[in-house]
């Protein structure tokens, strides 16, 4: 018995919050890998861009509320805005690739000058967001808040550990997978991603063969939009929506993306749960579970925290350090430009 | 010939948007902003020494400047004895095994040939060592943040003059430099732009956490100054009677007095460090260094130690960066860690050296004192604007309100946009590399 109740603190208060977190954060480095991948620099407004397309969602949101419509089964109303997210935020990029970045592509700029190009727009976005919806917190999650409640848990199973599934974590896994098995089907399997698997790995060459690199680019830019404002929702939801946060996110974003080996979906799809579950065990309190697994005698004293959790930052950093040291293209093979 | 004149009119005009300031606002206001320009222009010089001598990209700024500021709190305030009589040494023990820990497992990963037997071991040694760490280092924290919490509860300083704290906060962050040079040099340069702008989150986390330190988010004010206080100023006959010959009222006058003096003292940093910095550019060290900027490949083919150089000068940068930390910290007379944000330490002087012109000193000058002057003076020409543009709308309304409140966030999008026309309109800045 005791080691059920482990299992279920442990899935209650480590593995559910670390997948949830881990696939916000792999779809979140999906798209700085797309950006890298194609367009071949380091995006330092992506947290930004997420923020943008999480406010133009909550937006919508509270509008569909105040004319009263909703999903059923207790889904959140954020879930209906998500598309008009989407497309506010898809305007904003292909407004700033026009306005910004295309002349430093055409003139062939190095990396280095995108990066702090990006840089501005960071800048601006971030006044943007603060300006349109403030610098504070915005709650916009509604519906059901539970899947399965602790107490509901506790009932039906009698164990004494109780086991939470909030909607929110739900709704993100599943969107998760379906937006990762989309992404992929869309890169392996439609023309328009084989042009841009191509694009990537070899510009002059796809260049040679007819490929368009105004469309590679362009769909790039929505596909990193949809990604962005999902990602971006999907935590808004799970936590709260607050610009501060997404800027802050960028941080184990790069982390995950780097981690994977820049340039790869599925480096950035596993450096994102790497990121995740480190954060969440080293600066999990493991006494609970612990005392349930250990023999009475060995129970332990404090609180068995490796670090406290406002350290999760130096985890995704130390992490990032090693694999540099060790593997520099990333766990999967990234692409070093 | 001509360029002096430009240059030299180009200073003149943010001297003159200064004195407007002076004038148009109040003496004090202006004062505020050169000082705070003076504190700037130094992080500019730094960042554009790593930026535009070298070509490295550090955006992790905001760490060696938070560095520096808790140099000047480990320096100027007086040591609490029972906090180290309570714990002192057991933290300093704690500390002290750390270090151990990972000299060890690094020696054992040096000497070892590569195997399972030295993974199993570097490993055992660090997981085990951060439990002794620990285990050593934990009660004596809880004794030291124990002592009178709501006044102390941390290890207090060395009670040194706090002009002091400024070489040593170029030298703390000369320190944490040399740590994540090394580790991070050789990295690709946006990996090295990740891995700075995550320590910077990493020292101000530590800076927010560790209370026995300085006192973590409960902030240290009081430090000690440079120059006189106001109120002493006050009830000195001699200061009165020079006050009343200028015309000033005594409050105004000290008030003046006092920001004067830092103004005096800050800039006299700047110009030894602009001085050195132009000598260093005109050197053959400084030629080396743009050579290697410009190509790589091609100075390690003639011989030049381009990591070794790479380290030099990003020790340097930082450093400089920790003495105007130090500086700024000396100036505010507290030490907040929660008021470190990346975008107005990191990004901000970004803006301010791109801005300037990298790679020439005068220019990083130049678009310190110009940005931060802009940085000020957007919130309240934001809020003019508004206004003008709102003054139609009704008495009360809602539109009206959140505009008038969003004014403040203007700065950030005003800096954006202006990043992005220098870098599309001139990307070589105000003064440009010679």
């Amino acid at each position: 018995m005791d080691f059920l109740n482990a299992i279920v603190a442990l899935s209650n208060f480590v593995l559910i919050p670390a997948i949830a977190y881990g696939s916000q954060l792999a779809l979140g480095a999906l798209g700085v890998t797309l950006i890298y991948g194609i367009l071949r620099f380091s995006n330092f407004a992506h947290g930004d861009t997420m923020a943008f397309g999480t406010m133009v969602t909550i937006l919508a949101t509270w509008w569909l509320q105040s004319i009263g419509v909703g999903l059923p089964f207790g889904l959140p109303t954020a879930l209906l805005a998500l598309p008009i997210g989407i497309a506010g935020c898809a305007l904003l990029v292909l407004g700033t690739d026009k306005a910004v970045y295309q002349f430093y592509r055409v003139q062939k700029a190095k990396p280095v000058i995108l990066v702090i190009v990006s840089i501005g727009v960071m800048f601006v976005l971030n006044g943007l967001v603060r300006f349109v919806i403030g610098p504070g917190d915005q709650r916009f999650a509604d519906g059901e808040r539970f899947i399965i409640s602790a107490r509901g848990f506790r009932d039906m199973t009698g164990l004494r550990e109780g086991l939470a599934l909030k909607t929110s974590q739900g709704i993100t896994v599943i969107t998760a997978v379906v937006v990762v098995v989309f992404l992929f089907w869309f890169l392996n399997r439609t023309r328009t991603g084989k042009s841009m698997r191509a694009y990537s790995d070899n510009e002059a060459l796809a260049l040679l063969s007819g490929i368009n690199p105004d469309r590679v680019v362009m769909v790039t830019w929505l596909l990193v939009a949809a990604l962005a404002t999902i990602a971006g929702t999907l935590y808004g939801l799970d936590k709260s929506f607050k610009p501060f946060t997404y800027f802050q996110l960028l941080l184990p974003i790069f982390a995950a993306a780097i981690v994977g080996g820049l340039g790869n979906p599925i480096g950035a799809i596993a450096g994102g749960f790497v990121i995740a579950f480190s954060e969440v065990f080293i600066t999990y309190a493991w006494k609970k579970v612990l005392g349930y697994i250990l023999p009475e005698n060995l129970e332990p004293v404090g609180l068995v925290q490796l670090l406290s959790t406002d350290y999760k930052f130096a985890v995704s950093f130390v992490i990032l350090l090693i694999v540099l040291l060790f593997k520099p293209t990333g766990l999967f093979k990234g692409k070093a430009v | 010939m001509k360029e002096t004149v430009r240059n030299t009119a180009l200073f003149a005009f943010v001297a003159f948007l200064i004195v407007l300031t002076g004038v148009m606002q109040s003496w004090n206001t202006a004062l505020l902003i050169l000082n705070m320009g003076l504190i700037s222009a130094i992080m500019a010089l730094g960042v554009n020494l790593q930026w535009g001598f070298a070509g490295l990209f550090n955006v992790g700024v905001m760490g060696f400047v938070a560095l520096g500021g808790l140099a000047a709190v480990l320096v100027s305030m007086p040591p609490t004895n029972e906090a180290w009589a309570a714990g002192g040494i057991r933290v300093l023990a704690g500390l002290l095994a750390g270090a151990g820990v990972v000299v060890a497992a690094i020696l054992v990963h040096r000497r070892m040939k590569p195997s399972r037997l030295r993974a199993l071991l570097t490993l055992i040694i660090l997981v085990g060592g951060f439990f002794l760490y620990r285990e050593v280092f934990d009660p004596g924290v809880d004794a030291v943040e124990d002592v009178d919490p709501a006044a102390t509860g941390y290890l207090g300083g060395l009670g040194l003059p706090i002009l002091v704290a400024w070489p040593v906060g170029g030298l703390l962050a000369a320190g944490a430099a040399w740590i994540i040079g090394k580790a991070a040099l050789g990295l690709r340069s946006d990996y090295l732009a990740i891995a700075t702008l995550g320590i910077a989150e990493i020292i101000l986390a530590m800076m927010k956490n560790e209370d026995w330190l300085a006192r973590g988010v409960k902030n240290v004010v009081g430090l000690p100054r440079p120059v006189p206080y106001e109120v002493d100023l006050q009830q000195s006959a001699d200061f009165l009677e020079r006050a009343e010959r200028l015309g000033l009222d005594p409050v105004t006058a000290s008030s003046l007095f006092v920001k004067l003096s830092y103004s005096i003292l800050f800039a006299a940093v700047l110009i030894l460090i602009l001085v050195l910095a132009q000598m260093a550019l005109k050197s053959p060290w400084g030629r080396m260094m743009r050579a290697i900027r410009d190509n790589e490949t091609a100075a390690r083919a003639m011989g030049k130690n381009v990591t070794a150089r790479h380290l030099q000068i990003f020790i340097l940068g930082s450093a400089i960066c920790g003495l105007a930390g130090a500086m700024m910290t000396t100036l505010d007379g507290q030490l907040t860690p929660t008021s470190y944000q990346p975008l107005r330490f990191t990004f901000l002087i970004w803006v301010m050296v791109i801005v300037g012109g990298s790679g020439n000193n005068l220019g990083a000058v130049l678009g310190g004192f110009l940005i931060w002057f802009l940085w000020v003076q957007v919130e309240p020409m934001g809020l003019f604007l508004m206004e003008a543009i709102t003054a139609s709308l009704p008495e009360g309304s809602a539109i009206k309100a959140h505009l008038l409140e969003s004014a403040a966030h203007m700065r950030l999008f005003t800096m954006g946009i202006i990043l992005i026309l220098v870098l599309r309109f001139s990307p070589r800045g105000l003064i440009p590399e010679r």
